[in-house]
């Protein structure tokens, strides 16, 4: 199954250059959505085919929350501040993808020198996961959109997943449990933010939130 | 490597070169309801224009004569490099994708100086939305080579396709190979002047690319550029169809026939890319362009590692 | 090396004599012009039977100076670089000659052609030097020289600015130069080049500081800054040397100085990588954003000399990881790319003399339709941007060929970690890019000065330059063509060079594998002709078809716009505008914009101008950071000789309680 794997981790990393790459948030939620679903399939394929009654609960379970659900709130929350673009970012989105290939070559090169050998396990997983994490910490710095922002937390947990899976099969749903759960405080705050936000300064750029330094 | 076999298949592109845009038209206009028209409709305005006289502007000086010789010329010397499908080209030599690669870039320097001859501000900005795009375009054409050449081990076209066969796709390579054809395909709609970069049938000289810089041209040069083009979607369209259709029979005459109708896919599909999908706002053309080069960049990253 | 002395002998004494003669300006160009042609061919002839031999040569003179031996050697790797600098000053003086007749004043004639001669002969020198002192001396007068070439038009204010920021760069470049031979003598005792040696914890500080030190003068980014001051700033004939082989002495430096540290780690070759992808992006894209044509071309020299670092980069990788087809490669690829970028590049910068002369100025958005006026300046100059743009048939395509190849040979070869494919991405990428970019530089430079209508009244009477001057243009247009068309022969003639870099324990494969590469060039040389005759039988087709036909002639379709003037054309600054706009993250224009206001607005303004990314950015703020300090220190200058003398007895009693106590 190894090359299935491979392709999905491909496909994992390509949805996080596409969130680099792209000014639109219904398009960017869309692929975090993705990304979430490629997520779910992770375990499954790595385990392929000894698949325990948990192990499939829980990959549909995070499947399920990370493709459906988060995707489903932000979208609403994007309804109700009624934003469409991520107009001005801090990097542009050409300069974000060519810093996301020199990211992806960091990436490689830090998989290279980390001590993790997990026999049977595609050598892409670590990169890709160190891809991913870097790739969200960028979108949150380079965006001004909190929904961008969001979006910049989910990839970040996305590529934690998969770097859990990287040194076990079973305790990362552990370490796991606990970040979604951080997540859903995040999302639930952002989105509490942001309506007040929109209410309040009519924009949800946090660059205005800046003024209220004083 | 000198093969005799390789002028079979260079007389059937150039026989037959001008057949893919008459089958993207009807293609289109099988999308758009119409008749369409006639499949050698090419052959025929290549005739007419060989008959012609020619019109030149006062403006002008030898480089706007030269630059439809030179493109032509390089699309011809371009091809005696370019397999198609698995079979050998008429000659071969280790590195022989990048002189194609640069020749392409020849006929481009000289397409670009005789509009800029003209001194037209259309063809002026044509000429310089051109270079820019097709900049942009180099490094994931190129790279997408460098990854078939990593992958198969060899660094000549024709020997690069020999090892890329059915085996190779199940063998774990399948996900680099695709990506490495779709940058191919970018790369061979921008390169075409095809929809999303560019718009072969737009009637706004402001919103054209390729069009708008042979404006000025009339008679046998007008010919040499629209056989020139023909060659050229030949070569990138032989070197996508070889990489998408791993077929290799063994027989010569089978596998150029499975080339052909790669070749006769690929017209159909750029046709109904051409349908469904609208032209990219200019500004998002250089994102589209680095999206491929990134597909390369990842492809060659899965192949070597 | 007899003919290589004797040639030596000849550029200097001709430069002093036309500095005696400078009060009759005529004979004394022409006898340091023809001192200068003469001596350069006769050093191009000893260098070649060293090339061709194989076997380096050395004399050694007695010289009382500390450390110093006068001592001169001709190996291949000297000769690699004897070749282009020979055949580019030759072709040089020949041009000057008439060039300066018309730009200098003739009180200034003598003086520029001594300062050329020697420029001349030290550049040679600095090849052959065998001793630490002595190339630092002649390394020294090598940049005096083309300082004071630099400052000829010094009543100009940004001419001296040139000239100073010039001076204080080679500087700084030379005093790491020092401290390198210092530490690489220490062992021995001794300056000599055959002495040199280095203990393997030395060596990254060794490489750090020849990188720094030669990268100076060969104009690695972001040590180019000089770059883009001085080459405009010189006459034509001297920017030619100075960008087409000057420069090329610190490439010269960093080789020589490899050859003393042994086997590379790898990262020498990453970094040299790195720096050049460095410098051939952001030089190419410098160049793509600039107005003024001399500008451009020196911008682009710094993307060469990338080109050249990515080759060197790579062939060290070969030699870390043992892939002898891409050690091989890779050197050969720079090697060749030296010669090449000496030949298109003083054709270019000739070229831009010719149009300067004929056109009096070198704004591109001034210029247009010179070809009709030109039309020998404008052939040749299209002949190097082609070759600029690593075109084939023209010989830039051989030199990125064989780099790519070396690449591509490591990859398919061993196949292993993925940095190998970042190598891949950076060398092949780079390449890839930087030939688009370049395209789009070059056809933006020819196009803007030699197509469509003349933008301005001098374009407008612009004239054809005389014969010395075409001549010298179509020597080097054709030298360009030759080299193509030879191109199975240059692995061969540079191979030994090649291979004096490697390690002794890896030059046999390294040598098997460069005798490998003249199938490739022998068969891109193939393709050329196949392209000439190709665009020949086409030209006679068309010109058989189009015969009795009838051929009109009427203005531009210019869709429907009434009265359309030359200023309408699309300028060099348009033409570029989207590509500066998407990397406006490095090239950072400025742009000073009053647009027309109001109902009858009179009338607006815009201008715009590309300052260099690091001296703004980088050197600018170091440099004011330095000068502030300085003038905190300034309570120290009192004018007073007592004070002086004090601080001087300070110093030396601080350094002897601090040695003895």
């Amino acid at each position: 199954m190894s090359n299935w794997l491979d392709a999905v981790l491909v496909l994992l990393m390509l949805t996080s250059l596409w969130l680099l790459g792209s000014s639109r948030l219904q398009a960017c939620i869309r692929a975090v959505a993705l990304q979430g679903a490629l997520l779910g399939l992770i375990p499954l394929l790595s385990k392929w085919p000894d698949i325990s009654l948990r192990l499939g609960a829980v990959a549909v379970v995070s499947m399920v929350i990370k493709a459906v659900v988060l995707p489903a709130l932000l979208r609403r929350a994007v309804r109700e501040v009624n934003v469409r673009n991520e107009v001005e970012p801090l990097v542009g989105f050409t300069t974000s993808l060519l810093l996301g290939i020199a990211l992806w070559g960091i990436a490689t090169h830090i998989a290279g020198r980390l001590p993790v050998d997990v026999p049977g396990l595609s050598p892409l997983l670590v990169p890709v996961a160190i891809f991913t994490v870097l790739c969200g910490f960028l979108l949150i710095v380079s965006r001004n959109t909190a929904v961008m922002q969001v979006i910049g937390y989910l990839g970040l947990e996305n590529g934690i997943y998969v770097f859990g899976w990287a040194f076990a099969i079973e305790e990362p749903l552990l370490v796991e449990m606990g970040v979604l759960l951080d997540v859903f405080v995040a999302v639930f705050v952002m989105g509490i933010t942001i309506h007040h936000l929109s209410r309040e300064f009519d924009s949800i750029e946090t660059d205005e939130l800046a003024s209220l330094k004083d | 490597m000198v093969a005799p076999s390789g002028l079979i298949s260079l007389a059937l592109a150039l026989a037959l070169a001008p057949m893919m845009p008459s089958i993207i038209n009807r293609t289109k206009a099988l999308f758009a309801g119409r008749h369409g028209q006639p499949w050698l409709q090419p052959y025929r305005e290549l005739w007419k224009l060989l008959h012609k006289g020619a019109v030149y502007s006062h403006t002008t000086t030898p480089v706007f004569f030269t630059g439809p010789i030179v493109g032509c010329a390089a699309m011809l010397v371009g091809l005696l490099f370019v397999p198609l499908a698995g079979t050998h080209p008429l000659i071969s030599f280790p590195g022989d994708f990048l002189l194609v690669a640069y020749l392409l870039g020849l006929a481009r320097f000289f397409t670009v100086s005789a509009a800029l001859d003209t001194g037209s501000s259309f063809e002026g900005m044509g000429a310089s939305r051109e270079v820019f795009f097709s900049a942009l375009a180099e490094p994931a054409l190129l790279l997408a080579l460098a990854t078939l050449a990593a992958l198969s081990g060899q660094l000549s076209l024709a020997d690069i396709f020999a090892r890329i066969d059915a085996g190779v796709l199940a063998s774990g390579a399948g996900p680099a190979l695709l990506l490495a054809a779709a940058a191919m395909m970018v790369v061979f709609l921008a390169e075409n002047a095809r929809i999303p970069v560019d718009d072969p049938n737009t009637h706004l000289e402001l919103t054209m690319i390729h069009e708008v810089m042979v404006l000025d041209h009339s008679g046998p040069d007008l010919a040499a550029i629209q056989y020139a083009a023909c060659l050229k979607m030949w070569i990138l369209g032989s070197l996508l169809v070889s990489v998408l259709l791993p077929v290799r029979s063994g027989w010569l005459l089978a596998d150029l026939g499975a080339g052909i109708l790669g070749l006769g896919l690929l017209a159909v599909a750029t046709g109904v890319v051409e349908s469904v999908m609208a032209r990219l706002r200019l500004v998002r053309v250089p994102q589209f362009l680095i999206a491929a080069s990134i597909l390369s960049i990842v492809a060659l990253v899965l192949v070597v590692r | 090396m007899g003919l290589f002395g004797v040639g030596l002998m000849v550029l200097i004494g001709g430069g002093f004599l036309s500095l005696g003669l400078s009060k009759t300006p005529k004979t004394a160009a022409a006898v340091a012009c023809f001192t200068a042609v003469g001596g350069s061919l006769l050093v191009l002839v000893g260098g070649l039977a060293v090339l061709c031999s194989g076997s380096p040569v050395e004399v050694r003179f007695a010289w009382h100076v500390p450390f110093g031996s006068c001592s001169f050697g001709l190996d291949p790797l000297s000769c690699v670089f004897v070749l282009p600098i020979a055949a580019v000053v030759a072709v040089a003086a020949v041009y000057g000659r008439e060039y300066l007749e018309h730009s200098c004043r003739p009180s200034m004639i003598g003086v520029s052609w001594f300062f050329f001669n020697l420029l001349a002969a030290t550049m040679l020198l600095v090849v052959a030097a065998r001793n630490g002192l002595l190339f630092l001396v002649c390394w020294e007068a090598m940049s005096l020289a083309s300082f004071f070439l630099v400052m000829s038009d010094y009543e100009r204010e940004e001419v001296r600015r040139a000239g100073w920021i010039y001076l204080a760069a080679t500087h700084l470049g030379t005093s790491l130069l020092l401290v390198l031979f210092l530490l690489l003598g220490r062992k021995s005792g001794s300056l000599d080049f055959d002495q040199f040696s280095s203990e393997p914890a030395l060596a990254g500080t060794l490489f750090v500081l020849a990188l720094v030190g030669f990268g100076t003068k060969a104009g690695f980014i972001p040590v180019h800054v000089w770059l883009p001051e001085a080459h405009p700033a010189a006459p034509s004939h001297v920017s030619a040397v100075m960008s087409g082989v000057m420069i090329k002495t610190g490439i010269y430096g960093l080789l020589r100085t490899l050859t003393f540290l042994g086997q590379p780690p790898a990262w020498w070759g990453w970094t040299l990588v790195g720096i050049g992808a460095a410098s051939g992006i952001l030089g190419i894209l410098f160049a793509l954003s600039q107005r003024d044509l001399k500008r451009l071309l020196a911008y682009s020299s710094v993307e060469n000399i990338g080109i050249i670092a990515l080759g060197l980069g790579t062939g060290l990788l070969g030699i870390t990881h043992r892939v002898p087809a891409m050690a091989a490669l890779g050197l050969l690829g720079a090697l060749v790319h030296v010669l090449n970028h000496a030949l298109f590049k003083g054709l270019l910068f000739l070229g831009a003399g010719a149009v300067q002369h004929g056109a009096a100025t070198r704004e591109l958005d001034r210029l247009g339709g010179l070809l009709k006026r030109m039309p020998v300046t404008g052939a040749t100059f299209l002949v190097g941007a082609c070759a600029v743009c690593g075109l084939p048939p023209l010989n830039g395509f051989l030199s990125e060929l064989l780099i790519y190849l070396g690449v591509l040979a490591g990859v398919a070869e061993q196949r292993a970690a993925v940095s190998w494919a970042m190598l891949c991405v950076l060398v092949i990428g780079t390449l890839a890019l930087v030939g688009g970019f370049a395209a789009v530089c070059f056809t933006k430079a020819f196009g803007a000065v030699f197509l469509g209508e003349p933008r301005s009244d001098a374009s407008r009477h612009a004239h054809e330059v005389g014969p010395a001057m075409r001549y010298s243009l179509v020597t080097l247009a054709a030298a360009c063509v030759l080299v193509a068309l030879s191109a199975p022969l240059w692995p061969l003639v540079f191979r030994s060079a090649a291979l004096t870099i490697v390690p002794a324990t890896f030059r046999a494969e390294t040598a098997a594998a460069a005798g490998r590469a003249t199938v490739p060039l022998a068969a891109a040389a193939a393709a050329f002709l196949a392209f000439l005759a190709a665009s020949g039988v086409l030209a006679a087709v068309r010109k058989r078809l189009l015969a009795g036909r009838r051929i009109d002639r009427g203005p531009t379709w210019d869709c429907g716009y009434a009265a359309p003037t030359a200023r309408m054309q699309y300028t060099a600054s348009s033409y570029t505008g989207p590509l500066v706009v998407l990397f406006r993250m490095f090239v950072r224009p400025r742009v000073d914009l009053r647009p027309p206001e109001g109902l009858f607005p009179i009338r607006g303004r815009y201008a715009s101008q590309v300052p260099d990314l690091f001296r703004e950015y980088f050197f600018g703020p170091v440099f004011a950071g330095i000068a502030w300090v300085a003038s905190r220190l300034r309570w120290l200058q009192q004018g007073r000789i007592q004070l002086y003398v004090l601080y001087i007895a300070l110093t030396v009693l601080v350094l002897l309680v601090w040695k003895l106590g």
